[in-house]
């Protein structure tokens, strides 16, 4: 009575043919990252060296190192996040712990969805006019991390709001319930409970800026500076700029250079998201509810 | 038959002084939007004492215990009118602050709901939020959570590991913790929403035990689907229908001899 019959024979082909195709399609995305890494790898990874990290370009940028670029790009990115993440997290928490569902609340929220599907040449032209210009910081690691931190805002929003709507509201209302105000019920209850995903959105986000060129070109990342910046109000040379420098601008770049270049960027960008995943992987396993 | 509710517990003279009510609604509609789910609401929750409130699905039983603590205006569109007196202040007056009421007001719901905190900082939340600048020490807190714990007969099998997540519990044990945590604030009066809907029999039994015990050091006013469990478990019941108290007398006689058609079918199972 329990054999198989005809129709469950069919249905197991079919549910085969599916699978295998679904794989298929999984490992068509894998291939482009392999294909990436591998080149980067086969065509730069002669060049890397704690010497090419730590020194400065020598012979109109075809030779030495990239310091200033790797300190630059360090720079603009923290300092781009040092203004999101407490303008962003403080925004989602009004957004999602104090607004409630009303026109206010739904046209902000529009906002920041159109303001994420902005392009980042967009955003670029925008910190020209208003920081480099109107704001007078002019091309400088100010005006470029303002932009930056312009950019990441709806991302970083985002992110938080969702990991604060992740709490369950039967622990708000049990904070309530015993009288506590709101504040008192976030500060104790759902940020320690939203936190990973808050810092794991904030990690990714940080991978992004690291990679973003148009933003910076305009507005504070220079081409080449045989020195670092002393304040927030110079110029900075960045990876990614200077990655499209020395593969398109310079003339005499040995091969393998921009390779090595584009190889320090990528891996910057894979450290930091597989830190935010190891990191998210390691907070599941504490929280349990 | 008459739509008046039947009150026979009103007319008794006052026995202990001028509280003898906890809780005192009159007049009381709610509407949700445009929808009334409570109808000219008239209650007298006497204090220190057990009383149940029984009545089927949607007949507004959630929606008066939520209104006694003022946690359904947290709905935006909800409306309400008439009053309902607390120890003999209207706690709707505009006046009144709202952290005050949720002090002595304390609630359990239907799920249990413990905090993703140890077993020691739930005890103590509702504890630590209202005595921020008076400081209490190590030994204070450790004492606060003994007497709780105990009173809700966990503390011998909680008091080893204190630290534990309070989720990991067994749902009987959360729901006895989340009667706890209410304790170190002192409340006057338990509102608990069918606190025992989520828990096995066996579960069932030793929070009915417990809610027993608590009976004259606090007034409480359980909500229950379970007709065995008001008839055991309460001093006074309460019978609602479509937003409308019913009948509300001393148990015994509200299953013995309902004054009403509709209690006599309801706790006979014949609707609901
Ligand atoms: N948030 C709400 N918004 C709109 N209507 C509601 C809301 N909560 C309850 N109601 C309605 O009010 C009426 C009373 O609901 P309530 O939850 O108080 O019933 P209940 O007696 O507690 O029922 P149950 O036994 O199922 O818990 C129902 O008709 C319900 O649909
Ligand atoms: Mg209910």
């Amino acid at each position: 009575m329990f054999e198989e019959s005809a129709l469950n024979a069919r249905n197991k082909k079919i549910q085969l043919l599916w699978r295998t195709l679904f794989l298929v399609m999984t490992l068509l995305l894998i291939l482009p990252v392999l294909v990436i890494l591998g080149t980067l790898i086969a065509k730069g990874g002669s060049v890397i060296s704690m010497e090419f990290l730590f020194t400065y370009p020598t012979d109109g940028m075809t030779a030495g190192g990239i310091f200033p670029a790797l300190f630059g790009t360090v720079w603009l990115v923290s300092l781009a996040l040092l203004i999101s993440v407490p303008l962003g997290v403080a925004a989602a928490i009004y957004l999602s712990e104090y607004a409630g569902e009303n026109w206010f609340s739904r046209l902000i929220n529009l906002a920041i969805i159109n303001l994420a599907g902005v392009p980042s040449i967009v955003h670029a032209l925008f910190g020209v006019g208003a920081f480099v210009v109107f704001f007078g910081f002019g091309t400088s690691i100010l005006a470029a991390s303002l932009t930056l931190a312009i950019m990441t805002l709806p991302v970083v929003i985002v992110a938080t709001k969702e990991s604060l709507d992740a709490v369950p509201l039967a622990f708000r209302e049990a904070c309530w319930n015993m009288g506590a105000t709101r504040w008192q019920t976030i500060r104790k209850v759902v940020l320690p409970n939203a936190i990973s995903g808050i810092l794991t959105g904030v990690i990714l986000e940080v991978s992004r800026t690291t990679g973003e060129t148009a933003p910076i070109m305009f507005t504070g990342a220079a081409f080449f500076l045989p020195f670092l910046p002393e304040s927030v109000f110079d110029q900075t040379m960045a990876m990614s700029l200077h990655l499209f420098v020395v593969a398109t601008q310079v003339p005499g770049v040995p091969d393998a250079l921009p390779y090595g270049v584009a190889l320090v960027l990528v891996s910057m960008v894979l450290i930091m998201n597989s830190i935010s995943i190891g990191f998210r992987v390691y907070l599941r396993g504490q929280k349990k509810w | 038959m008459s739509d008046k509710p039947v009150n026979t517990n009103t007319s008794e003279a006052p026995e202990n002084g001028e509280h003898q009510f906890a809780i005192d609604t009159q007049n009381l509609d709610l509407w949700y939007g445009t929808f009334q789910a409570l109808f000219d609401v008239n209650l007298k929750i006497r204090q220190g004492m057990i009383t149940s409130m029984i009545g089927p699905s949607g007949c507004g039983k959630s929606t008066y215990l939520r209104s006694v603590n003022r946690i359904n205006e947290r709905l935006g569109y909800v409306r309400i009118n008439g009053n309902i007196n607390v120890f003999g202040n209207n706690i709707y007056d505009p006046a009144v602050e709202l952290v005050q009421i949720r002090k002595e007001i304390g609630m359990v719901f239907q799920r249990p709901n413990p905090l993703p905190a140890s077993i020691r900082d739930n005890v103590l939340f509702g504890h630590r939020i209202h005595n921020k600048h008076m400081k209490t020490n190590k030994a204070e807190e450790e004492e606060i959570v003994e007497n709780a714990l105990r009173t809700v007969l966990l503390w011998d099998k909680v008091k080893d590991n204190l630290n534990r997540k309070a989720t990991q519990l067994s749902l009987e044990e959360q729901q006895k913790l989340c009667i706890a945590r209410l304790l170190p604030v002192k409340p006057k009066i338990l509102l608990m929403d069918e606190p025992c809907s989520a828990l096995d029999p066996k579960g069932t039994a030793a929070v009915e035990e417990l809610i027993w015990e608590l009976r004259g050091e606090y007034t409480i006013l359980i909500v229950t689907h379970n007709m065995a469990q008001a008839r055991r478990a309460s001093e006074e019941c309460i019978f609602m229908l479509m937003g409308k108290v019913m009948e509300h007398t001393a148990t015994e006689d509200l299953f013995v001899t309902p004054a009403k058609k509709e209690t006599a079918d309801y706790i006979e199972g014949r609707f609901g």
